[in-house]
């Protein structure tokens, strides 16, 4: 039998991590305060979180404008979208596996 | 042996609980779901006591056109401003009351009512229903009368459905009745206003009962 952890991702330990992942999934950019909403998170919190998915390739960030103010939307990569079907993959295996 | 199995089960319910939390953030961030069943029936008590107002403004008009022995431009004029006026107090009292059960709702689960999904679903109703509105008000201007009541069942109903990809999907299923409705009525040329109530007052009262039913009985 194939082991049932195997793509389960230490970076989606984090529950903020993983909801930051779930709203990138079905929404095809999110801007930071729509975000920070969602979550109901502190700014410098998803400030960090935001910043180690993008540096593990796994969102895109675009910083633009409206108006004067700073609009930073996010978006999932290809690679984020792998790694996180095949960590809730290997979260459903885990369950089936243990039935 | 036993220590093991108690610690799989324990494992095994947090990782169903990290499972539903992302179902449920995915739902969240994706669609509106404070929408209220009561909503939808506060709007169609509004429509009913609408139509019955707009009813009795045909009674004089018809009393007047038999005793004239034909049509008048005045009162004709007189009937279409005072079915105006009732048309748009009906669309406000709905608005502010299907808002207000909605607004209930959002509070009572602690979720935000003017997020990303509202304004959301918000343009995606609003565009084929302001431009179903102005097309009604083009009929207006011009006395075509007849399609009226069928316009407004057959844009609110593809504004419905539109809407239905962002909110819960229920909605679509009432959006695709009042298109059929609307299709009715073309064929009934006189009745629109009967085939108005039936739409906008009977339907959204059933459709807010199944709703509250299936979603906010035991809330």
């Amino acid at each position: 039998m194939k082991n049932p952890i195997i793509g389960l991702n230490k970076i989606f330990d984090n529950r903020i991590r993983l909801g930051i992942m779930s709203v990138l999934m079905v929404n095809e950019e999110i801007n930071f305060n729509d975000l920070k909403q969602m979550l109901e998170v502190t700014d410098g919190n998803l400030a960090t979180h935001l910043i180690n998915l993008e540096d593990n390739g796994f969102i895109k960030v675009k910083k633009g404008f409206v108006g004067k103010k700073t609009n930073t939307t996010y978006s999932v990569t290809k690679a984020g979208e792998k790694a996180f079907t095949d960590h809730i993959a290997a979260l459903e295996n885990m369950i089936k596996g243990v039935k | 042996m036993y220590f093991k199995v108690l610690f799989m089960n324990e494992q095994n319910q947090q990782t169903l609980d990290t499972l539903q939390d992302i179902k449920r953030m995915m739902e969240r961030s994706s669609r509106f779901i404070s929408l209220s069943g009561l909503s939808g029936i506060a709007a169609g008590i509004c429509a009913l006591v609408g139509a019955w107002f707009a009813r009795n403004e045909f009674k004089p008009y018809y009393k007047s056109y038999d005793y004239r022995g034909g049509y008048a431009a005045d009162d004709f004029q007189e009937l279409k401003f005072r079915l105006l006026v009732i048309a748009l107090s009906v669309l406000a009292a709905a608005w502010v009351s299907a808002f207000y059960f909605t607004w209930r709702k959002a509070r009572h689960n602690k979720l935000p009512v003017w997020d990303l999904t509202a304004k959301r679903l918000t343009i995606n109703m609003l565009i084929p229903l302001v431009a179903g509105g102005l097309f009604i008000m083009a009929m207006y201007q011009y006395n075509d009368w007849k399609f009226i009541a069928p316009a407004c069942l057959i844009f609110y109903g593809l504004a419905l459905v539109n809407a239905s990809k962002y909110t819960l999907s229920d909605v679509r299923y009432l959006g695709l009745l009042q298109i059929l409705v609307g299709l009715i009525s073309t064929q009934f040329v006189g009745y629109g206003l009967y085939f108005w109530a039936l739409g906008f007052g009977v339907l959204h009262i059933i459709y807010g009962f199944v709703m509250w039913w299936k979603y906010e009985r035991n809330a």
